[in-house]
């Protein structure tokens, strides 16, 4: 029973570890591409049309929320199905 | 990193911290985190009407993860949360308004983060005292017979005050494990918290979600569920209003959400192994953090 328990732990913290390391990834190709080619467009839409930054910003956060949580739950899956694999 | 919307230079890895624990809050207390990002923002050098708009975007994107992760655990009244949406996005709206007076007489800054402070002390001392006693009349086996004993509260006498005032139209919310309650108290409930929200910033979900409990009679799990999804909504109409008043900083929230997405998801699955009491007495401190930094950053700003 207590192997049970540990196994199960052990895939809690691997399942854990493996998404915080997909999320660094994500977040550095982020600052690097995204953020930045995006930046100058926000900052112009900011300062010439508040009606479209608002509509910009509104569909970027949603969308953003959207791509993680299925991004996340995808690869927990995959990783949860190698460890019943093995 | 230079934010040139907001005009500030903030470390990104600040943000996405801030965001990942404010996210673990959220997915566990139902709350957008906003009294620890609110004051986290302020301290790193960004204006307050600022603080408040951006919060609420970052939280648009944090509380869609957490309120799927909350519907597969069954605790989110759906009914419940859209009649708060009305409600709530009045409140909102009056919340916003306040902040552009303050901000066109130049006072923003002081008045808000003043009344974050009183609100934060205030609500951090009324939940540490209901739930240590709630948790007190546990231990000694004197919750109330209507009431489970796995989300007994010492103020449950005040719900039932509240779903006995009977002015129609009455509504009922079996998810919930409500009878019937007055339409109105319903709304009352959303403007109060809508209003925190647009003025403060967030989801206003620190005042939502005890509300919530101990005016409605909800029992906590479903309180922070539904909450979370009330929040999706508001937030998402907080964030249009305050967008449009040039209050949101949407390279912030975006950063912040990277680290907030993992942490809402973490903090949902803890709410399986903690009791409702013993949900509100390990939030109690943290309102009471959030005005200590924004007390500290207030007396050590130029």
């Amino acid at each position: 029973m207590n192997n049970g328990r540990d196994n199960r732990e052990n895939l809690s913290v691997s399942s854990f570890l493996l998404e915080l390391g997909v999320y660094a990834l994500f977040v550095t190709v982020y600052f690097f591409l995204v953020l930045h080619f995006l930046g100058g467009v926000l900052v112009y839409l900011y300062t010439t049309s508040k009606v479209s930054y608002a509509f910009v910003s509104l569909a970027l956060i949603v969308a953003q929320g959207l791509l993680l949580q299925t991004l996340t739950t995808y690869l927990l899956r995959f990783f949860q199905g190698l460890v019943k694999r093995d | 990193m230079d934010f040139a919307i907001s005009g500030v230079h903030v470390s990104p890895v600040y943000l996405a911290v801030v965001g990942f624990l404010v996210g673990i809050l959220g997915g566990f207390f139902g709350v957008g985190g906003s009294f620890l990002a609110g004051p986290a923002l302020f301290a790193a050098g960004v204006p307050m009407n600022i603080v408040v708009g951006t919060d609420l975007a970052h939280i648009v994107g944090k509380s869609i993860v957490a309120v799927k992760k909350h519907r597969t655990l069954g605790n989110v009244d759906f009914k419940l949360g859209l009649i708060m949406v009305v409600g709530t996005i009045a409140g909102v709206e009056a919340g916003a308004q306040l902040v552009q007076v303050l901000k066109r007489e130049a006072r923003a800054d002081t008045v808000i983060a003043s009344a974050f402070i009183v609100v934060l002390i205030a609500l951090s001392v009324f939940i540490g005292w209901e739930s240590w006693k709630t948790l007190q009349m546990q231990r000694r086996g004197l919750a109330s017979a209507s009431t489970t004993r796995r989300d007994a509260s010492v103020l449950a006498h005040v719900a039932k005050a509240v779903q006995a005032f009977r002015i129609p139209p009455m509504i009922r919310l079996p998810t919930s494990e409500i009878g019937e309650v007055s339409l109105w108290v319903i709304l009352g409930v959303a403007v109060v918290g809508g209003l925190f929200s647009g003025f403060l910033g967030g989801g206003a979900g620190y005042l939502r979600m005890p509300a919530l409990v101990y005016v409605l009679g909800v029992p906590t799990h479903v309180a922070v569920g539904t909450d979370l999804f009330e929040v999706v909504i508001s937030a998402s109409y907080g964030t249009f209003t305050h967008a449009l008043k040039g209050n949101v900083d949407i390279l912030i929230a975006l950063v912040m959400h990277t680290g907030a997405a993992v942490g809402a998801q973490i903090g949902a699955t803890l709410t399986q192994k903690v009791h409702g009491a013993g949900i509100r007495l390990a939030f109690a401190p943290l309102p009471l953090l959030g005005a200590l930094l924004m007390v500290y950053t207030l007396l050590t700003r130029h």
